[in-house]
């Protein structure tokens, strides 16, 4: 079964052509934000180096998030549109999920961490289990200190990874936790694949429609003009905060 | 050829069908004006949220009533900008999807380009010349595209657009967002001579227009008569400051259509709908001697027809747009292809 994976929930961003036999194809980038220059020509160059066409695609799987809010919207929109138009099952998975996934043979406690910018970390929990990890906390956000004082909470050896674990390093390994490589640093499209193959096969997939961005953070709600200033006498609209 | 166009450039996720240029099949729109509301404005974090979250709905609306498939659609027209990053991204994305999905060409539009390709839809090939007013919440904009075929801005707003200043005077008066309809309602039961607003720019022989120093005249003579004690009628200012806003945007339109001896003259934009500016227009062009052009309301604000009939223009003329292509926010004009008519065999 040929699987695409697109993840956008990082700089780093990366697409592949998969099958329970391994991977085909991949392209990724290393660093940047241009995932919505990026992304289609990479499906595109995958397809052409597995010789194979769009319509040989039989699932689609795509990280939902946290990270990059623009990202995301590029990845979702990208395979959302391209399952409805092929008729194809989606599975979403979560960043975090697939930074922990390569992880899962090491038998301590796995902390994913992502940068969520403006100083702030995405992370959850994560034990090891058969044939993969088990998340065993909520996705949060937060600054670098509250997810020091969690880590410092629990009595297991803490295993931190992701790029937001290599930007806080030296807080992160105060508390006794060790910090993975920059290798480690970023979700894959790979992970994704591999991850998602086992749901396509048992058909415990989603509908396009139904994928839903994993934002965790509220929406910014500033208008440039507010920082213009507002208008004389207007009141700027308090509380930044969006009703869903 | 039936083209797809997908327009997501600010707050509406739009999705339409056009056959050849010409005949729209299916043009829906999904808003998010509603979740704006609170804040008085459009807001850039939740707009491209509500894009993602809109887009495969409307986009099944419209292929169901144009009553077809993936596989009759021949061509993706998108807006590549000028508009809001975030939202056009989300627009973009789909349109490369669809191309990849279907090996369908892809075309790159103009927002602005579009809004002035809907005049198309409801009076046939644009036959330049023609002189296009863009007035929306984001553009203010005298356009013309001459006989050569080729877009010359003569003029935009150098601060706010229309529909911006018509969002904060009716923030200000207390009325419901967005103020366009809004002011326009209040302004039929008011005098527009009650208050002599400035009107900036007026004279200076340019094309560009100035609206901020308009919003402070309002606030400010509010204010004073506030201090004063004086009564204040709300329709009344409402109408004054609409008869300044178009007062300037008729004579500057006015008199470029008469140094660039434009015979066709298009409003388009949400603001179009302004009836105000409509009437104003009308009475102007019909004492000039000039047709005015104005497309339906649903034609007027931001939709997707008007992507499709743009890139129709384009895809016809033998361009396409690479897979790469990358979203410009600040998007400048340039020149249309008006060499096949619609309906001719593409």
């Amino acid at each position: 079964m040929l699987v695409l994976g697109i993840e956008t929930c990082t700089p780093h961003t990366s697409v592949c052509l998969g099958t329970e036999q391994g991977l085909l194809a991949s392209a990724a980038l290393g660093r940047g934000n241009a995932h919505g220059e990026f992304l289609a020509p990479a499906i595109a160059f995958c397809l052409a180096q597995a010789r194979q066409p769009i319509g040989a695609v039989a699932g689609v799987a795509v990280t939902v998030g946290p990270g990059l809010f623009t990202g995301m919207r590029v990845g979702i929109a990208t395979a959302a549109t391209l399952a409805h138009a092929r008729r194809l099952p989606v599975v979403g998975q979560t960043s975090l999920d697939l930074l922990a996934f390569p992880v899962r043979h090491v038998r301590r406690l796995v902390c994913s961490v992502l940068d969520a910018r403006r100083g702030e970390l995405f992370w959850a929990f994560y034990r090891p289990a058969p044939g993969g990890v088990q998340r065993v906390t909520e996705f949060r956000v937060g600054p670098p200190a509250k997810l020091a004082g969690e880590i410092e909470a629990v009595p297991d050896d803490v295993l931190c990874v992701g790029d937001g674990a290599c930007a806080y390093r030296s807080v992160l390994e105060s508390t006794g936790a060790e910090v993975g490589s920059p290798s480690m640093g970023t979700p894959t499209a790979e992970a994704l694949v591999e991850l998602s193959l086992p749901r396509f096969l048992r058909e415990d997939t989603q509908r396009p429609e139904d994928l839903r961005p994993l934002y965790i953070r509220q929406a910014d709600a500033r208008i440039s003009w507010r920082n213009r200033g507002a208008l004389l006498g207007g009141k700027a609209p308090d509380g930044a905060t969006m009703v869903r | 050829m039936l083209v797809l166009g997908i327009e997501t450039s600010c707050d509406e996720t739009a999705v339409a069908l056009v056959e050849d240029g010409a005949t729209v099949r299916a043009n829906v729109v999904g808003s998010s004006v509603e979740r704006h509301r609170p804040y008085g404005g459009v807001v850039p974090e939740i707009a491209a949220r509500a894009h993602l979250e809109l887009l495969l709905p409307v986009l099944d609306r419209a292929l169901v009533e144009a009553g077809c498939v993936y596989d009759d659609v021949e061509g993706v027209a998108v807006t590549v900008g000028p508009g809001l990053v975030g939202a056009l991204l989300v627009g973009v994305a789909a349109a490369k999807a669809l191309a990849l999905a279907h090996d369908l060409p892809l075309i790159g539009v103009n927002h602005l380009e579009g809004h002035v390709c809907a005049t198309q839809l409801e009076y046939g090939p644009l036959e330049p010349p023609l002189l296009a007013l863009i007035v929306s919440g984001g553009h203010t904009s005298l356009v013309l595209l001459d006989a050569t075929g080729a877009f010359t801005p003569l003029g935009a707003t150098i601060d706010d657009a229309a529909g911006e200043a018509y969002d904060k005077i009716g923030r200000f008066l207390g009325l419901p967002y967005p103020g366009g309809p809004e002011i326009d309602a209040l302004a039929r039961h008011g005098n527009p001579a009650a208050i002599a607003f400035p009107r900036a720019l007026a004279g200076d022989g340019t094309y560009d227009f100035s609206l901020s120093g308009l919003k402070t005249a309002v606030v400010r003579e509010l204010r004073r008569r506030e201090a004063a004690g004086e009564d204040i009628d709300l329709a009344d200012v409402a109408a004054s400051f609409q008869e300044a806003v178009v007062d300037v945007q008729v004579t500057k339109t006015m008199a470029a259509a008469q140094a660039h001896d434009v015979e066709r003259v298009t409003v388009v934009g949400g603001v179009a709908a302004n009836s105000r500016l409509r009437e104003r227009l009308s009475a102007a062009c019909a004492v000039a001697g000039r047709r005015l052009l104005v497309p339906a309301p649903a034609l007027c604000t931001d939709n997707g027809a008007m992507i499709a009939a743009a890139g129709w223009n384009r895809l016809a003329a033998g361009e396409r747009t690479p897979l790469d292509v990358e979203v410009d926010p600040n998007l400048a004009l340039s020149g249309v292809p008006t060499g096949a008519a619609p309906g001719a065999p593409a």
